[in-house]
């Protein structure tokens, strides 16, 4: 699996710590390679309309890989965001019509911050193994979902203007979700590298053992961790119904897989104590070049998500070679 | 000795829920009979293997997130292959799909094992390549099956010498099963193999230093859990007569079943037995809750949440056998 072995020793060595240290050069060669090739492909693609639509497809699953490359960095994952993604739009679109944009917004946080508190507890309280768990609950949340459809199937269901702005407008050529994702993505990254909570996050992962030992509350900080993962995944559903302008029962479900994708790619070791946001972001954005590529390329919907498995694979067992060497 | 009956109990105990459910949906439903029975074992079907294949590899000490993934492709891949050809043709494309389903299991088990990437992360990455390949074996829900596999789980078996009314309670679909799995289970359970994969669930290192070839027995838990999940996609065709690249709920409910059937997701310790009874008795909550008259979707959430209180409560009695 690991193509760096086959390469002589010294440089071999070099180059893996090279990718251990500075993980994210590589990454933007990736990226720029990436779109070179689209532009060979399809000469003249590259321009700044391009540009801005490629980062306003990218700012959804870039948020979403946040809550993965969080929670991974504890040694979880959460699989459930697309279902809380897709339920808070969902609410919003369908309840907007009948209140004030104020209590929708409330209404469809409320899910998440539930599914949220109830995968903390369950992996902070009960220990059961993070996967399991989310996907319990993202199947709880959809059952309630298509229930909750029934309710609403005759108020039919509108995107706030605000939210159609926020997720297609473009000005300047900026996209607007920017000033979304900014704040946000800046807040993520100072959180992880610059306070308490982050550390702790890191620390868990790392070892949770000598964590708990040095006196941690591992419950608390895990359910804090689910919660805001679980939050930040209502918000980007939010976001992704004014881009995409149709509520459906599986809207965000597609961006589950790649959103685990782009954490992975961005370096963060899915065994926890390792990575950060900044990768994860030049991990979404490559993604979503990469997706651009294929759908040039005809390729089908399965060849895609064979692909992301691969990868996700491929790039695991690459980093544990790496970290083994040191 | 004691821990033997302790575990011997569980299953005794899960019996007793099932004939406590069964009591109860008569009471629910006096009109129900054997052809509800024979509904509800051939719901179980693809469940009960999808569970066997779980519980193969937790036992081994693993855990594999692409059960539900591999029936869909198994089942997808039968069904386009059986699409419009003759009812002989079938006897062919059977086994083709049990290799198949063989073969990726172990490839799951060999990709363990050469990049030492923990099982779930590899199974996880398995579970996107093998649904994206059953999505390009077939894009939606369709396909066909042949006769004969259909008639093989529909009806039920008459048995000479007995009255019907008792005949009627023993539908093909359970007979199937039953089959299928002691013929997989009993030569494993008494062979050498079975005891590798007990020991190196129970202790990977004393395992190995006992000469347990670990690699190799890992390798084979997964091919096992491989052909018992394309057991699980044939069911699943045979029972619908179509094959759908989407997989249900089959990995949460494997797993749910595993932990509410006794088998300690840390693994060495279970058997077969408990976790197919735990199978019965989630499906038949479900039914008990069809005919309750609850709304479908009602159902699911409810469904969803018994699974998820059932694998919060075996973490939590793991957690404290550890501590």
């Amino acid at each position: 699996m690991s193509s760096t072995g086959i390469t002589p020793v010294p440089f071999g060595r070099r180059l893996k710590r090279f990718m251990a240290d500075r993980p994210l050069i590589p990454l933007v060669i990736l990226l720029v390679i990436l779109v070179v090739i689209l532009q060979i492909l399809r000469p003249g693609i590259v321009n700044e309309r391009w540009i801005a639509n490629t980062i306003k497809f990218a700012i959804p699953l870039a948020i979403l890989a946040g809550c993965q490359t969080m929670t991974m960095l504890t040694g979880g994952i959460d699989l459930s965001v697309g279902t809380v993604a897709t339920m808070s739009a969902f609410i919003m679109a369908t309840q907007v019509v009948k209140q004030d944009p104020a209590v929708a917004f409330l209404l469809a946080m409320m899910p998440a911050v539930l599914i949220g508190l109830v995968n903390g507890i369950g992996v902070g309280v009960f220990r059961v193994h993070p996967l399991i768990m989310t996907l319990g609950t993202s199947l709880i949340g959809t059952g309630c979902l298509q229930v909750y459809q029934r309710t609403v199937i005759a108020s039919g269901a509108k995107i706030p203007d605000f939210l159609a702005w926020l997720g297609t407008g473009v000005t300047y050529g900026f996209p607007n979700a920017l000033l979304l994702f900014l704040p946000l993505a800046a807040l993520i990254v100072f959180t992880l590298a610059r306070t308490g909570f982050g550390r702790l996050l890191y620390a868990i992962g790392d070892n949770e053992r000598a964590t708990r030992l040095s006196g941690v509350q591992y419950w608390q900080v895990i359910t804090a961790l689910y919660v805001t993962s679980s939050v930040l995944a209502g918000i980007t559903g939010l976001l992704y119904i004014g881009l995409i302008k149709a509520p459906s029962l599986s809207l965000a479900e597609p961006l589950v897989l790649p959103s685990v994708a782009a954490a992975v790619i961005g370096g963060t070791s899915i065994f926890g104590g390792r990575g950060g946001y900044t990768g994860t972001i030049i991990g979404a954005l490559i993604l979503t070049v990469l997706t651009t590529l294929l759908t040039i390329l005809q390729m089908p919907e399965g060849a895609r998500r064979i692909l992301f498995g691969l990868i996700v694979l491929f790039v695991t067992a690459a980093y544990l070679r790496i970290v083994e060497e040191r | 000795m004691s821990h033997f009956l302790r575990r011997q109990g569980w299953v005794v105990g899960l019996f007793a829920l099932l004939i406590v459910l069964f009591i109860a949906t008569r009471i629910i439903q006096p009109a129900y009979g054997s052809n509800d029975f024979g509904s509800l074992a051939r719901a179980v079907l693809p469940y009960a293997f999808a569970v066997a294949a779980q519980t193969v590899v937790v036992i081994a000490g693993g855990i594999d997130l692409s059960v539900a993934a591999m029936m869909a492709l198994t089942s997808v891949t039968a069904a386009s292959m059986m699409n419009g050809a003759s009812e002989e043709y079938a006897l062919f494309v059977v086994p083709f799909v049990l290799a198949m389903g063989f073969a990726l299991g172990a490839l799951n088990g060999l990709l363990i094992v050469v990049t030492r990437v923990p099982d779930i992360v590899v199974t996880l990455a398995m579970l996107f390549v093998l649904q994206g390949a059953a999505l390009l074996v077939l894009d939606a829900p369709g396909g066909g099956i042949a006769e004969w596999l259909k008639a093989l789980i529909s009806g039920t078996v008459p048995i000479p010498g007995l009255p019907d009314a008792i005949d009627a309670w023993v539908p093909k679909a359970l007979l199937v099963l039953i089959v299928c799995l002691c013929i997989i289970w009993i030569p494993l359970r008494r062979s050498r193999l079975g005891l590798s994969l007990y020991a190196i669930g129970s202790s990977e290192l004393a395992a190995f230093r006992s000469g347990v070839p670990v690699k190799r027995t890992r390798i084979i838990a997964y091919a096992l859990s491989g052909l018992l999940a394309a057991f699980g996609g044939l069911a699943l065709t045979m029972s619908t007569g179509i094959g759908a690249p989407i997989p249900g709920p089959y990995l949460l409910a494997s797993v749910a079943a595993v932990v509410l059937g006794g088998v300690a997701l840390g693994g060495g310790k279970g058997g077969l037995l408990g976790p197919i009874v735990a199978v019965f008795v989630l499906r038949l909550v479900r039914t008990d809750l069809t005919l309750l008259a609850i709304d479908p979707n009602v159902t699911a959430i409810i469904e969803g949440a018994i699974m998820v209180a059932v694998v919060m409560f075996g973490a939590f009695i793991t957690m404290r056998g550890r501590q």
